[in-house]
């Protein structure tokens, strides 16, 4: 009887163990998209598409050796909304390092690039931000251009920050 | 510059040439080589986006009809259009427009040129079910602003994915790859109407670039720049014979980060690009480019170590895709 008890015992703590290994792999995993309204006036538009290293041609065809060379692990985009009219996109690089991801971000900057802060380092364009932190590169652009799009983007940018 | 009368007259006489243009690619090389030159028209629109983002739609249709015009040396579009499609596609085959969706809203091919095709191919006579308008996937679909629709008493408009790649891999050059089933069973004849690009492996991205959506795994064909991936594709029959026309889309474009949408490299050329000569369409295209890059600041692709050569490859005698010579290339602006 004693035994048995031992042994409910073990398979128990067993149990528990296996629940918390489980849990730390749901939060490799975790969001880094901003859920709607999460930013103040930012809808999240889309459900977030994810493509290993092996599948990014299926996104970014054409663009995706520069990723793949420099590391990346796998990406995640998702569609906003701002104010229900400017429309953007997020994307989320995970590199194998952050030496990818600043090799990424020194290629695409240029030099009327104006720096932000954010993350370990970030650049912005007046339809575009783009910013790094630790093996993350995070790309938001904007399809138009307005006169509060600029302020908008980086609001946004610093949500995706807090999460990343 | 020519006025409106001597480029409809000058046209003309390449159309004449032209009429029997259906012969194949054979016969229409053998036509390059009568008149010496192959025709490229750029048309354009200084006023085509106004104060906003997007293009005005009656100046894209005007802009269309002129491209066309100048073209075929026929004024009226109806007219234009008959030139250009053979009677036996007109009256029952399927013609095929290839989009081209890959970098995202910003920079596809616009849904307003697309129509404006449409519309004109109808009053053609091509009967509305016989047009298919045809990229990868939905979601590339759906960028360009068009609707996926299967139904085939209207213009149908669906992706790869609905229609799926043959079982059977056909060589392009080094690898074996699967042809969309759009392009091998569904079109009688393919308008390709890509957008124009700068592209980080090839260096540009217009016509020829463009049926890399035709095919299952286009990453196998980016090795070395592109090159000789993009001429290899074209040499495949399906694609060299039945991708006899671009009319490329040139209204907004990327002259550096692209193929993705890089709005602080945005640039609006304001134009449409036609011509049957893919390599000729293409050389032009990225005459235009490279203009915009030093315009710009930015060194020449071929300075930046990125020479889109594929285009002198698909040239090459073993390809023999079209013309590379820009003295060989009568570029027609209007």
């Amino acid at each position: 009887m004693l035994r048995t008890g031992r042994w409910m015992l073990a398979l128990a703590v067993l149990a528990i163990a296996g629940a918390a290994v489980c849990t730390g792999c749901r939060k490799t995993k975790v969001d880094v998209f901003p859920a709607s309204g999460a930013v103040a006036g930012w809808e999240k538009t889309s459900d977030t598409r994810t493509f290993a290293a092996k599948d990014l041609w299926q996104y970014i065809d054409g663009d995706a050796e520069q990723y793949i060379s420099a590391g990346v692990v796998s990406t995640a985009t998702s569609d906003y909304k701002y104010q229900g009219q400017l429309e953007a996109v997020v994307d989320v690089y995970t590199m194998g390092d952050s030496a990818g991801a600043i090799k990424i971000l020194e290629k695409g900057q240029t030099k009327d690039a104006k720096s932000v802060q954010l993350g370990d380092a970030g650049i912005a364009y007046a339809q575009s931000v783009t910013f790094r932190k630790g093996p993350y590169l995070v790309r938001i652009v904007a399809y138009e251009s307005t006169s509060d799009g600029p302020q908008a983007l980086v609001a946004l940018a610093h949500g995706v920050e807090a999460k990343l | 510059m020519k006025n409106r009368r001597q480029f409809l007259k000058t046209a003309a006489t390449g159309a004449a040439i032209l009429s029997s243009r259906r012969a194949g690619l054979a016969g229409m090389l053998a036509q390059h080589a009568e008149i010496g030159k192959s025709r490229v028209v750029v048309a354009r629109d200084a006023a085509l986006h106004g104060t906003g983002s997007q293009p005005d739609e009656k100046r894209v249709l005007d802009l269309l009809d002129r491209a066309m015009a100048a073209y075929t040396g026929r004024e009226k579009p109806v007219e234009a259009w008959r030139r250009m499609v053979p009677p036996d596609i007109l009256k029952d085959k399927v013609i095929g427009l290839k989009v081209n969706g890959l970098g995202g809203r910003g920079i596809s091919t616009h849904a307003v040129l697309v129509l404006g095709i449409c519309e004109r191919l109808q009053q053609a006579g091509v009967a509305a079910g016989n047009i298919v308008v045809w990229e990868r996937d939905a979601r590339s679909l759906e960028v360009c602003g068009l609707t996926v629709n299967t139904d085939s008493k209207r213009v149908r408009c669906f992706g790869n994915d609905v229609a799926g790649y043959e079982d059977e891999q056909v060589q392009c050059g080094p690898v074996r790859i699967r042809l969309a089933k759009i392009l091998t069973r569904e079109c009688a004849m393919v308008i390709n109407l890509p957008i124009l690009k700068d592209h980080d492996q090839a260096g540009m991205t217009f016509s020829m670039k463009n049926m890399y959506g035709a095919v299952d795994r286009p990453y196998l064909l980016h090795p070395n720049n592109c090159n000789p991936g993009v001429a290899d594709l074209n040499c495949i029959r399906a694609i060299r014979e039945k991708v006899t026309l671009t009319i490329g889309d040139a209204m907004s474009s990327v002259y550096q980060g692209g193929p993705m949408f890089r709005p602080e490299y945005l640039w609006y050329p304001n134009a449409i690009i036609v011509g049957e000569d893919r390599v000729a369409v293409d050389r032009t295209a990225w005459q235009m480019l490279d203009g915009e890059r030093v315009k710009s600041g930015l060194p020449t692709l071929e300075a930046a170590g990125r020479t889109p050569r594929y285009i002198e490859t698909a040239a090459d005698a073993t390809h023999k895709l079209g013309v590379n010579d820009p003295q060989r290339i009568r570029l027609i602006e209007v």
